[in-house]
């Protein structure tokens, strides 16, 4: 059964039509790369499938794990299995990223019916899941976000992903505002995430990324539609010619 | 942590105000109405000394000359002080209990809904590590630990006990802090209070417990009124909670009560206060009005008073605990959380008069608003000229969760010394829907994730409570913002 399986995605921001029908299949264990222009489209599709109020969904079907999301609250796709990477992780002042990482947990295992873990499986597991990442630990006691560099934003992001064992990671820019060792150290724990039963959405608009995560599929987001798919091979295109030609048809 | 305070802390975090139960027991009330001869009647079946009676009828005297306020930023329809009832007391079989055996077993059982145990067998053991004074509508009716108190010298108990075991004390500081005539509430309160704790901290002794008073208004029209007067003797500490419930009622009940802290050379006070009378319902419908004068004085050199509070309840909070920075090097601090929702007001905030040399203040205020509600921070630094080397830091941030909600700030500065350092920051931030869609994302359902963001806000102020305050300040944090959102 595919993991994610979205047909004709219409959705729209305060009334503007952003999609216009995106059809798309994850499986278990595919890594696909959502590759587009400013613009195009590609934040939208991932506020849509994690449920930001801000955003409508006007037409079609998302199906995540067999059930229709329209049935889910965001909270509740979350526990699902499902993680959003932030482009701009948000910062929450006085919640320490350890106290909202093990409220975050067990919430997620509530909803699936496991036990929650006590404090201490709670930081064993932390010790277990930084390494992924290499956070620092200070940065766990440290408000969420707070003070955080950008690199360290999205590593967090990563850091909680990993913490999360999500079913389906979506990245949205995570590659954005990163230099190439900030770059390599988030690829490499999103690497270490990949499994036989996990999947992955890379969103991204520059090519560089996937050098570093390689996918199995790649789309060309376009204007709301997806206007190309193909292998790996496909980004190395794009990165010779630009989107120029798809933005002029 | 005990599994016993897990549970007690469980109740708190129920849906609705889960402390709005009716007590059904016999109580001894005087009728409606204010005159002289109630005043009298008060005193009389308290069996007060004349110097103190005398005190009532001048605050009563006085008080027929004085006007509601109106400067503060709160509206209500005018109260009607010839409907309320002055005094309300369970009936008791004989006199005042004298242990706890003695007390009612259904006001037992109404401090045990509360969380709050009453049976010292159950604090020996280990539950909570604090003694307990509770006052029920007008009287206090019972206080814990007092033997083990007695033997440091500490004297802890109802206020119309020290009346007649310690009438010195009470004469010497009663209304040196707030004055019969300080204003309209607290002038009323000094007419007609019935009850409520008084504390003595000998020289040089440092309590060893948190000394708590736990207030309940349970009858109909009644006003409740009590008086707190607390003193930390020459280089004493101590460290006080005063919790607050009331059951569901439809009309307003009036609470007026007036706290003095005296805080001697080298003494420290700490007194923190969790506020959750009913505050009426989702319409505004009934609730408490909380009208109260709180007010410290650092008396002596080097000594330091310190509130916090966190004030989640009451349909109208009017309060403004103060310190009085009279000695040399003292300090004063002022820790504030106050939420309010639906149709709640509040106009709270503190005032800190700067008056010996090297004197500190320091005001972190947090408020919140949600619903409908108005949430207002008045405070007062004043600097007078005998004050050098003053330093004041105030903050006060405001939060605002929706959009018919209102937060106001309004700081008054009063600096007659060159060599004061006042500084006051402020910030008015609205909860995001950015950070609400963010805890989502993670798993957390958006009251979880509001109560989380509002939890982080306060974050400053939580920190100065005593532990166990501290929890269950966070729940009904919680519990306070149900339905904020969405």
């Amino acid at each position: 059964m595919a993991l994610l399986e979205i047909k004709d995605l219409h959705a729209s921001v305060a009334d503007k039509p952003i999609l216009k029908g995106i059809n798309l299949t994850i499986k278990p264990g595919e890594v696909h790369a959502i590759m587009g222009p400013n613009g195009s489209g590609k934040s939208t599709l991932s506020n849509v499938l994690a449920g930001n109020e801000a955003y409508t969904k006007t037409a079609g079907q998302i199906l995540f794990d067999g059930q229709d999301i329209d049935e889910l609250a965001a909270h509740e796709r979350a526990c699902a299995g499902m993680f959003l990477a932030f482009q701009y992780p948000v910062e929450i002042a006085g919640i320490s990223n350890m106290y909202f990482l093990k409220a975050a947990v067990n919430a997620v295992r509530k909803y699936q019916g496991i036990d929650q873990l006590d404090a201490m499986d709670f930081l064993d597991l932390v010790e277990e899941k930084k390494k992924i990442v290499k956070i620092r630990s200070d940065l766990l006691e440290r408000a969420v976000n707070s003070g955080f560099s950008g690199g360290e934003k999205k590593r967090n992001e990563i850091f909680q992903m990993a913490m999360l064992e999500p079913k389906l990671g979506i990245l949205d820019e995570t590659d954005s505002g990163l230099d190439i060792d900030a770059l390599r150290i988030v690829a490499d724990g999103v690497n270490a995430l990949r499994s036989p039963d996990r999947g992955f959405l890379v969103i991204t608009h520059y090519q560089r990324l996937l050098d570093y995560i390689v996918p199995d599929h790649v789309h060309v987001l376009v204007n709301g539609q997806i206007v190309k798919s193909g292998g790996k091979e496909l980004a190395l295109e794009l990165e010779d010619e630009g989107y120029a030609s798809w933005v002029a048809e | 942590m005990k599994i016993e305070d897990e549970k007690s802390f469980d109740t708190l975090t129920d849906k609705e105000y889960k402390y709005g139960f009716v007590t059904d027991i016999e109580s001894d009330s005087l009728p409606p109405g204010l005159n002289e001869d109630i005043v009298r009647a008060i005193s009389k079946r308290k069996n007060e000394p004349e110097w103190l009676m005398e005190f009532r009828l001048k605050a009563y005297r006085h008080w027929l000359t004085l006007e509601e306020p109106k400067w503060a930023k709160v509206e209500f329809p005018p109260v009607d002080y010839q409907a309320l009832s002055y005094y309300s007391a369970p009936k008791q079989k004989a006199d005042m209990p004298q242990s706890l055996d003695d007390v009612d077993p259904e006001l037992l059982a109404t401090y045990e809904k509360l969380g709050i145990p009453l049976g010292e067998q159950e604090v020996l053991a280990g539950v909570a590590n604090v003694a307990v004074d509770a006052v029920f509508d007008s009287v206090s009716v019972a206080t814990t630990f007092k033997k083990n108190l007695e033997e440091l010298g500490i004297i802890f108990g109802s206020f119309s006990d020290a009346v007649k075991d310690h009438p010195e004390l009470v004469k010497k500081y009663l209304g040196t802090v707030v004055p019969y005539k300080d204003n309209y509430y607290a002038t009323l309160n000094s007419a007609v209070f019935s009850d409520g704790s008084f504390c003595y901290i000998p020289k040089g002794v440092k309590c060893p417990l948190e000394l708590s008073t736990y207030f309940r208004i349970n009858a109909a029209n009644t006003g409740q009124f009590e008086r707190t007067l607390l003193v930390a003797d020459e280089g004493a500490q101590v460290s006080y909670l005063e919790g607050c419930t009331a059951p569901q009622r439809d009309e307003n009940q009036l609470h007026a009560a007036v706290v003095e802290l005296i805080a001697h050379k080298d003494a420290k006070i700490k007194y923190s206060t969790v506020q959750n009378w009913y505050p009426g319902d989702k319409d505004g419908k009934g609730g408490i009005y909380n009208f109260v004068t709180k007010r410290g004085h650092c008396r002596g050199d080097n000594s330091k008073i310190s509130w916090t509070q966190v004030e989640t309840g009451s349909a109208i909070t009017w309060k403004y605990p103060s310190c009085i920075l009279k000695g040399d090097n003292s300090v004063g601090e002022f820790y504030s959380v106050a939420v309010t929702n639906n149709m709640q007001q509040a106009d709270t905030g503190t005032k800190m008069v700067h008056i010996g040399k090297n004197t500190k203040s320091t005001i972190i205020s947090k408020g919140i608003s949600a619903g409908k509600a108005q949430n207002t921070y008045r405070g007062l630094v004043r600097v007078q000229e005998t004050a050098e080397n003053a330093r004041n830091f105030s903050q006060c941030d405001s939060m605002l969760i929706g959009d018919r909600c209102g937060a106001h700030t309004f700081p008054y500065i009063d600096v007659n010394n060159p060599t004061a350092q006042v500084e006051h920051e402020a910030t008015t931030t609205k909860i995001g829907e950015d950070q609400i869609f963010y805890c989502n994302q993670r798993g957390l359902d958006t009251e979880e994730a509001v109560t989380m963001i509002v939890n982080g806000f306060c974050k400053e102020v939580f920190r100065e409570l005593p532990m166990e305050f501290a929890v269950e300040a966070q729940k009904l944090l919680g519990i306070s913002l149900e339905g904020s959102v969405g």
